[in-house]
């Protein structure tokens, strides 16, 4: 099989000036990800500055209240930053640095892959700069303001639609322009080759844990793992070390927006189809010639057209099964989890949640069920009470 | 040699490029008619796509422009079919691999060999990916173009060797768009192209004055211009044909003169 494909997804389409930058990443990928020094430093991270392990937090009362499934929170909320997306930068940043790179590139959706690449970029001393879609840097304000505040430039994108898709083709133009010195440390388990190998592993940790976790509370795995779906960077983390336990359903909620059968939603693998697109073969929104579709999600870090090939390879052979989540859902059970967890979700993990809520009350007692929350929802909190019609400033 | 060797064969070659569609189909039926009238020797035809990921700000213009005006893979297959009946030095398609995959490539590219289209320029499928439409392009005389760039280097042989047509050289780090100042040693580039392969080489990315399409040209065989002339399409809108007409005169020109120089490759 050609190298970096998930059964027919995956890939490498991209620019020729891209080619040995990619060939570099993945020869010293592959140096270092067994590579005792390297692992012994990033574990360091992960635990002393990161804040991992991340909790799993039985959620009684609403194991109680929806009458079903016991449901356990895997808590990448708590990690430094407020997201799963600081697991990976801080592998990917350690990577450039010792690959000699000096600055690091990203691009950010919901703002929180900018934030966790721009602090690891403080704390390395690397230069940092973020490509943020135009539209998505007035709903994500306050992520705006904390990236600078970490020494980073953010830069708007107002090509296309000025959403994440865009933030990427930007970051990757700028990284054709500037390889020398520049590691682009994308978000997700997307892209070319190796990038959704990279990212999956390095946020693999989530469904490591989570196994030595639920058995010394449990002495069992779980029934079902759910994880919202956007390039799918926090499901394929919180999936991985579950494929090989065909016990385990393996569950990604994709955002729906307004619903499916609308022109306004970005649930790639519920209305999408094969493409070519971002330096891989997998499925995506797009018209019948091939244009890619401008997506829509009240989540700005779910509002991507396409899916990680992993989870496209997933979907083809049944492992795992993805689900849309409507905005109103979602807002739903970013409301349910705070009254009744006290736990304020990223909107994006809220997808996640609310798909719990629909089967655990179907389910058994004794059955499990384990929720990834991906991100905090401070973020949010704005615009969910807009969506509320309420205007608050920040 | 297939038919876009022939556009190399009267010597330098000046490659002109303009996303179809942009600002109507019209317009680009008169602009390549004048591109031709003055000199042009192949066209390259840009199936304007949604995110050109290779693109700078002004490819990236027309191709928004292009679709907003409601262009589509279809019309520019008729497009292409009406001119073949009256212009016969080569046309390539530089599009994105979505377009031509998500067309069905066997129905894309079945449909190039039928209209006379003689290549395709995919910048977002490297030589490791070659395959996913390389058989397919062999099937029906349809050259699959290849690209090297500044950053290629220990990669530039084992592309030559399989380049079909022309090989294009990149000229510059980057998207396209004109550039004040070209400094990659292109020559070395050439040279080793030229070690691997008998086709001709194109260089393009950055090209806008005679004096750039002239030095460009004395070490390759052609000087390749987009930006540019997209400028003039976004300036002049649908009076713009007869503008172009006048640069690729004198672009043309300039690509000549730098014929009489000893050539390195």
């Amino acid at each position: 099989m050609k190298k970096g494909r998930f059964g027919a997804h995956g890939g490498q389409f991209i620019p020729e000036t891209l080619m040995n930058a990619v060939e570099e990443l993945e020869k010293a990928y592959e140096h270092y990800k067994d590579d005792p020094g390297f692992n012994s430093e990033l574990t360091e991270l992960l635990n002393e500055y990161a804040g991992r392990p991340s909790r799993l937090y039985f959620a009684e009362k609403m194991t109680k209240d929806l009458g079903g499934a016991k449901i356990y929170l895997k808590r990448e909320d708590l990690n430094h930053t407020g997201s799963h997306k600081i697991n990976n930068v801080l592998g990917q940043a350690l990577l450039a640095k010792k690959m000699g790179k000096k600055r690091l590139i990203a691009e950010t959706g919901a703002g929180q892959h900018g934030v966790a690449t721009a602090t690891a970029a403080a704390l390395m001393g690397m230069e940092c700069v973020v490509f943020m879609g135009e539209e998505d840097t007035v709903r994500q304000a306050l992520n705006v303001y904390r990236m600078r505040l970490l020494g980073a430039t953010v830069i708007p994108v107002k090509s296309g639609t000025g959403t994440l898709k865009d933030a990427v083709s930007e970051a990757m133009r700028e990284w054709t322009s500037r390889i020398e010195d520049t590691h682009y440390c994308l978000g997700s388990v997307m892209g070319p080759h190796p990038f959704p190998t990279i990212v999956r592993d390095f946020q693999a940790v989530i469904s490591r844990e989570i196994k030595s976790q639920l058995m010394e509370k449990e002495g069992k795995l779980p029934d079902a793992v759910i994880a919202c779906v956007g390039g799918g960077s926090n499901a394929m983390g919180s999936f991985y070390h579950f494929i090989d336990e065909k016990n385990v359903a393996l569950i990604g909620c994709e955002a729906a927006g307004r619903g499916i059968e609308t022109f306004e939603t970005a649930a790639t693998i519920n209305t999408g189809r094969a493409g070519i697109f971002h330096g891989m073969k997998s499925y995506f929104c797009q018209d019948e010639y091939g244009q890619i579709a401008p997506v829509y999600s009240i989540s700005a870090g779910l509002d991507y057209p396409g899916i990680g090939p992993e989870h496209a390879y997933l979907h083809d052979t049944g492992r795992a099964k993805y689900v849309p989540v409507t905005d109103e859902e979602a807002v739903l059970a970013f409301e349910y989890l705070s009254r009744t967890e006290g736990i304020i979700p990223a909107v994006e993990s809220a997808h996640a949640i609310s798909y719990a809520m629909k089967i655990a009350p179907d389910m058994k007692k004794e059955e499990i069920i384990v929720v990834t929350i991906s991100g905090r929802g401070d973020k949010d909190c704005a615009a969910i009470a807009r969506y509320r019609g309420e205007d608050i400033h920040e | 040699m297939s038919k876009i060797g022939e556009a190399f064969r009267k010597g330098k070659a000046f490659i002109p490029f303009l996303t179809c569609g942009d600002p109507d189909i019209e317009t680009t039926k008169r602009a390549v008619r004048e591109m031709v009238k003055n000199g042009a020797d192949l066209i390259e035809l840009g199936i304007p796509f949604s995110d050109p990921m290779a693109e700078g700000p002004v490819i990236q213009g027309a191709n928004a422009r292009a679709l907003s005006n409601g262009i589509t893979t279809d019309i520019i297959f008729d497009m292409v079919s009406e001119l073949r009946k009256e212009i016969s030095i080569p046309f390539v398609f530089m599009t994105y691999a979505n377009v031509v995959f998500s067309y069905g490539s066997e129905r894309f590219i079945r449909r190039c060999g039928e209209v006379g289209i003689d290549g395709m320029i995919l910048p977002d499928v490297p030589y490791e990916e070659r395959d996913e439409f390389s058989d397919i392009c062999d099937k029906y005389d349809v050259d699959l173009i290849s690209m090297v760039a500044p950053t290629s280097e220990n990669r530039i042989a084992m592309i030559a060797k399989e380049a079909k047509g022309f090989l294009y050289v990149v000229s510059s780090l980057g998207v396209t768009g004109t550039r004040s100042e070209i400094t990659t040693d292109l020559a070395s580039i050439v040279s080793i192209v030229r070690e691997n392969t008998d086709i001709p080489c194109a260089i393009g990315f950055g090209i806008s004055t005679p004096e750039q399409a002239k030095k460009m040209s004395a070490i390759s065989d052609g000087a390749i211009v987009g930006s540019a002339i997209v400028r003039l399409l976004e300036q002049y809108k649908t009076e713009a044909p007869e503008h172009i007409g006048e640069y690729v005169k004198k672009m043309k020109d300039a690509v000549m003169s730098g014929s009489s120089q000893p050539a390195s490759c």
